[in-house]
């Protein structure tokens, strides 16, 4: 008697990798459409605006490269991207160890983890505008919380010294963001095999071992993830900026989407705000791409011999 | 895997581009308007129809709905359909209406430089012809309120509502604590200083990080020193005009008083628009403040018994010392001002022109505006003023028509008289001048470039 082994693989291969690509091409078209109406457009529509003078009233003039050069000019803008990235990085830093600390905690099983879970959650379901209204207030250097509270600690200029205010900024924007960060590496620590701390255990591996032998090499992609969310969404630190400090003390805080906004809305001159729209687009494509690059190849499985 | 990192990177690549679509989305939805009369639609020509957009905010909104209401009323075939918007809100969607050419026939406005870049732009309709045949409506109003409806002398918006100059106030309280008199010059303020700063009392409240309250004092220490034609000099874009040496005399004594710490600590940190800067005064935390009229009445609100208690006392802005300044000048709000879309059509355009002359500023809206603790900015109506029912409000309004009818050179803040595109820069300068960051003559050579541009 023979023994026939089942097949492993389909008959045909190709019949059925068209059968799949032609609904999954078909089902990229929704997302596309709007990609092209909402992304697209408005991005060539900026690009063209860029070449031209326009108070956002009267008639468009096209103006060749002179708003191009008066912003490349201009010094406000290395400030403002120096202010950029200094938020971007200093606020990856502070999230990013205290994010991950809280996943990992949050991970366990025990019910009142999950308790604290929801709790951690809160500040995500406010909106920015908010959370910066009740910064200011309880950051007052008459009447809010330092002086209420009688701590002299808490008695700063805190938004009227450049340093503090930065400081500020940054304080705000993590604890907004770390329950959110502390989510996805909660997931992250989930998905790593029991079997693989039971093992590291048997070997003799303590906690903090285990921590840097395998939760910090297991979550390298959700590192990933997490950081290219933190660094490409800190472009985007427009409301939360505005309502706090509007960008000061002077220019303590303008970071370039707000330099954006002031330009174009407040002091209508369109045509250097899309410049900067176009240099705000080319920042955060070569900070994705680059971020991709240092992720390497995403097909490698780190659950070999699993 | 294939198509799965593809489709990743695609995702990626949209995060990147998605981000300032996302940034300049967000900055275009504004608060939503609420929208009464005839036929809302948008601005434009509403089936015949004019349209008025104006902002909320008590006491003033109710007396624009009013006003429109009496008029719809007496005018049962050429209704006004009004549409509101908060303040902020509005600065923007009205921009943006007159950039797409969807204005409101009557356009709600300050007059100044954002007239002027309408006027550019051919947006709105000229009203001197109309005020020269009306000249009965031109002659009720206050003659300082028309300099911000004139572009290169024509009338574009005629002045309405109320006159809001920007006075001294002092806390009456805190003065006789600490023993002192109010100033009568520039160098009492100086001398005041450390008298009160000795008492944990700071000198002056200030709610800096608004950056247009720093400005206020500027223009008066531009005015007392320099006289009216220092500015006239930088609005009518003379070269080099901000390095006039009395322009930079009135930047080193503002930062003269911010080094002696004439301003409350931590005063970049303080914001107008929380009222904060007020409540610094009423508490008695501040001894005095520079600050809008229209402070008066949220003082009067939240300030307990200070006002009620007559504790507020206020003056204008003390003369300075050798300064060629007019003592009487006084700068501010001279008026709001109504202007006329010239994309609306010929009948939306008489609407709008009745409703100038024969609603806008009669006796009802006169005593309403009274009534609500404003001054009109129609003459004569002094008597009306004493005769209001609170002795405090009475003098207090007598005062602020004194102050505006009288002076021989009433300015409109800068911020309103220059062209958007310079007030971003001033205001930014400004902020940086009482932050110690820039000398008087960094801030004269910043300056000096928007005006070369």
């Amino acid at each position: 008697m023979t023994y026939v082994a089942p097949p492993l693989a389909p008959a045909d291969p190709k019949a059925v990798g068209s059968g799949r690509s032609g609904p999954v091409a078909w089902m990229a078209l929704p997302a596309l459409v709007m990609f092209v109406l909402f992304g697209v457009v408005p991005l060539v529509g900026v690009l063209l605006l860029s070449f031209t003078q326009w108070d956002g009233l009267g008639t468009i003039h096209p103006a060749g490269f002179s708003s191009w050069r008066s912003v490349l000019s201009d010094p406000g803008l290395l400030h403002a991207l120096f202010v950029t990235f200094l938020i971007m990085f200093l606020s990856w830093a502070v999230q990013t160890p205290l994010a991950m600390l809280m996943g990992v905690f949050l991970a366990g099983r025990q019910r009142y983890r999950a308790v604290f879970a929801v709790i951690f959650f809160v500040p995500l379901l406010l909106s920015s505008a908010a959370i910066a209204i009740t910064y200011k207030a309880l950051l007052d250097p008459n009447f809010g919380l330092g002086p209420g509270l009688h701590l002299g600690i808490l008695t700063q200029d805190w938004l009227g010294k450049p340093y503090l205010a930065l400081g500020v900024v940054i304080f705000v924007v993590s604890w907004q963001f770390i329950p959110f960060h502390a989510l996805i590496y909660q997931g992250g620590v989930m998905q790593i095999p029991a079997s693989i701390f039971e093992a590291a255990e048997i070997d003799g591996a303590g906690t903090i071992r285990q921590f840097f032998s395998i939760t910090l090499p297991q979550l390298k992609y959700t590192i990933i993830t997490s950081s290219t969310l933190m660094v490409v969404g800190s472009l985007t630190f427009f409301d939360l900026i505005f309502v706090l400090t509007a960008g000061g003390p002077g220019d303590a805080t303008r970071v370039l989407a707000l330099d954006m906004y002031k330009r174009g809305f407040q002091a209508n001159l369109m045509g250097p705000a899309s410049v900067i729209a176009v240099i705000l687009v080319l920042v955060g494509l070569g900070l994705a791409l680059l971020l991709r690059r240092i992720g390497g190849s995403t097909t490698d499985s780190q659950l070999e011999g699993v | 895997m294939e198509p799965m990192s593809t489709s990743r990177r695609n995702f990626l690549r949209l995060v990147g581009l998605g981000v300032p679509a996302a940034a300049a989305l967000a900055a275009c939805s504004g608060s939503s308007p609420s929208q009464t009369g005839a036929g809302g639609g948008s601005g434009g020509s509403a089936n015949g129809a004019a349209t008025y957009w104006f902002l909320t905010g008590q006491p003033q909104q109710g007396i624009r709905e009013d006003t429109v209401k009496r008029f719809n009323a007496a005018n049962p075939k050429t209704k006004i359909a009004t549409t509101e918007f908060q303040n902020d809100a509005y600065k923007q969607k009205i921009k943006t209406a007159i950039g797409a050419g969807k204005a409101p026939t009557i356009i709600w406005g300050w007059g100044g430089g954002g007239l002027k870049s309408y006027v550019d732009a051919n947006q709105v309709v000229d009203l001197t012809d109309w005020f020269g045949e009306n000249s009965e409506i031109k002659d009720r109003i206050f003659p300082a309120a028309f300099g911000a409806a004139t572009v290169d002398g024509k009338i574009y918006a005629m002045p309405a509502e109320t006159v809001t100059p920007i006075v001294m106030y002092w806390n009456k309280k805190v003065f006789d604590d600490v023993g002192v008199e109010p100033p009568q010059s520039w160098g009492d303020i100086m001398d005041l200083t450390p008298k009160f700063n000795a008492k944990g009392i700071a000198p002056f409240s200030l709610g800096g990080q608004s950056r247009w309250t720093n400005m206020m004092w500027l223009e008066f220490l531009f005015d007392r020193i320099g006289g009216s034609e220092v500015f006239q000099a930088v609005f009518d874009g003379e070269k080099d005009a901000w390095s006039n040496p009395a322009a930079i005399k009135a930047l080193t004594e503002a930062q003269k008083l911010t080094k002696a710490n004439g301003f409350v600590k931590g005063f970049s940190s303080i914001t107008a628009d929380s009222n904060a800067d007020q409540a610094l005064l009423y508490t008695g935390k501040a001894a005095m403040m520079l600050h809008g009229a229209w402070t008066y009445g949220s003082m009067k609100a939240d300030g307990g018994d200070f006002v009620k208690g007559g504790n507020l006392g206020y003056m204008n802005f003390p003369p300075v010392d050798g300064g060629k300044g007019d003592p009487s000048d006084t700068v501010g709000n001279p008026g709001q001002y109504l202007s006329i879309s010239s994309k609306s059509s010929k009948s939306e355009q008489d609407i709008a022109k009745k409703f100038f002359s024969t609603t806008v500023l009669d006796d009802t809206e006169i005593q309403k505006w009274i009534d609500s603790g404003n001054v009109p900015v129609v003459k004569g109506t002094r008597e009306k003023l004493a005769a209001a029912p609170d002795k405090l409000d009475a003098a207090w309004l007598t005062f602020i028509y004194d102050t505006s009818s009288k002076a021989k050179n009433f300015a409109q803040s800068w911020d309103q008289a220059l062209p958007p595109s310079a007030a971003e820069t001033l205001l930014d300068n400004i902020a940086k001048l009482f932050q110690l960051s820039i000398s008087p003559q960094q801030f004269a050579g910043n300056m000096n470039q928007v005006i070369a541009t």
